[in-house]
């Protein structure tokens, strides 16, 4: 019975230390956003081995995501007589919610692990500690640029998975399954708001690329400096990267979409 | 660093890709390019009984979609439900004796706010009131009347 709350008062006690240490990783990650601005080919190479690397599983994905949304709303829809109205039901169903989530959850399993392993192993082989004895402070200089980059092109990667998906919502709809062309888009334009479906997913894809470019960073930043530490520390990432992404969308969707 | 000027293509690709995506998102999927609501003017109607209409439910002239509805209240005093809509300022030649009336699109579908225009030479303005209203047809009441109706005929 000791034992047991001895487990629990430790456990309680390590995971409050470890947001603790998370949130003065992130401020001193912001902090150092400033000093990339001299050097913006830190960015600029980030930016590529996060986005751009990214950039092809985000749009097949995509588009295969808008074909299957096409073809199921087309069977259910077409109960009713209202093949119509399939615009509109894979354009919102992707700009509100799997646009941003469903690219988020690629992002951390494609970047965010990666970019885990890459500081992880760093870690493990004493790199960080080597610039620390150059006095070159590693979070400015490794951290930063790569939280700034999936910050940058998480909100460009769910537009282009939510763009390719309603074309190939589109290819499919009334390409083989003969719903009316201009009615797939008149009525999605007709019945999708500027302010409240699109910018609110611009607003959930940002929020879970800050989340998950944090939790990768932290995770590889915090890993045991060996093999399996860093193995482990990929594991998380991946774990707490999907269930913040999700209970966030949860929480951001009843902010969001709530009053009608 | 490495082979940048391939690099640097392809992060300018990405972005431009990026962007691109956000403004088909904006233009071709959205409303924006169809209604700004800056541009317009607010006019009145009282009715009855406004049934499902909603905010940002169309308005329409001739079947042409010319506004939106802004709010809708009800007026404590007169029991009335109060319909503020927003018309797109290229139609300001909308006559004052204008009738009103709620329609639903489709046997089930949403309500709309429906003008006909009347006869008169003065134009509705900015905070103009339209007198003649026709209230929303309640698909309940109208089966529940005309059952009521068909039982009475039986008897």
């Amino acid at each position: 019975m000791m034992d047991f709350i001895q487990y629990l008062g430790r456990n309680t006690l390590s995971s409050f230390t470890k947001l603790g240490r998370a949130t003065f990783f992130l401020l001193h990650t912001t902090a150092g956003i400033f000093d990339i601005l001299p050097r913006p080919r830190l960015l600029l190479n980030q930016l590529y081995s996060v986005g751009v690397l990214s950039f092809l599983i985000i749009s097949i994905s995509g588009l295969f995501v808008g074909m299957v949304l096409g073809l199921q709303g087309f069977y259910i829809l077409s109960d009713f007589g209202a093949e119509e109205t399939l615009g509109v039901m894979v354009a919102a169903s992707l700009v509100r919610e799997l646009g941003p989530v469903v690219s988020a959850l690629l992002f951390a399993g494609r970047a965010g692990s990666a970019l885990t392993a890459e500081i992880g192993l760093m870690k493990a082989t004493e790199q960080l500690s080597g610039m620390e004895m150059m006095a070159v402070d590693p979070i400015k200089r490794i951290i930063s640029p790569r939280f700034l980059a999936g910050f940058i092109s998480m909100p460009l990667l769910a537009a282009l998975f939510s763009a390719v998906g309603i074309i190939g919502g589109q290819i499919v709809g009334s390409g083989l399954l003969g719903v009316d062309e201009g009615a797939y888009w008149s009525q999605m334009q007709a019945k999708l708001d500027f302010q409240d479906d699109i910018v609110n997913g611009v607003i959930k894809s940002l929020v879970f690329g800050f989340v998950t470019s944090w939790i990768a960073l932290f995770e590889g930043y915090d890993a045991i400096p060996t093999s399996e530490g860093v193995s482990r520390a990929t594991t998380r990432t991946v774990v707490n990267s999907a269930f913040s992404i999700l209970g966030l969308d949860f929480i951001l969707t009843a902010l969001m979409f709530g009053d009608d | 660093m490495q082979h940048s000027s391939t690099q640097d293509t392809l992060v300018g690709l990405f972005v431009a890709a990026g962007i691109a995506g956000l403004f088909f998102l904006a233009l071709q999927v959205s409303n924006l390019s169809s209604f700004t609501e800056q541009e317009g003017y607010t006019i009145t109607a009282r009715f009855e009984n406004s049934g499902g209409l909603k905010v940002k439910s169309p308005v329409s002239a001739a079947g042409v979609k010319i506004g939106q509805v802004s709010n809708i209240s009800f007026d404590p005093k007169t029991y009335e439900s109060v319909v503020k809509m927003r018309i797109n300022s290229k139609y300001n030649t909308i006559p004052d004796d204008t009738t009103a009336s709620i329609f639903t699109a489709g046997l089930l579908g949403e309500q709309y706010v429906s003008l006909e225009p009347g006869g008169s030479g003065e134009y509705l303005k900015q905070d103009g009131k339209i007198e003649i209203t026709q209230s929303a047809i309640i698909l309940e009441k109208a089966i529940g009347q005309f059952l009521f109706k068909s039982a009475e005929e039986k008897k």
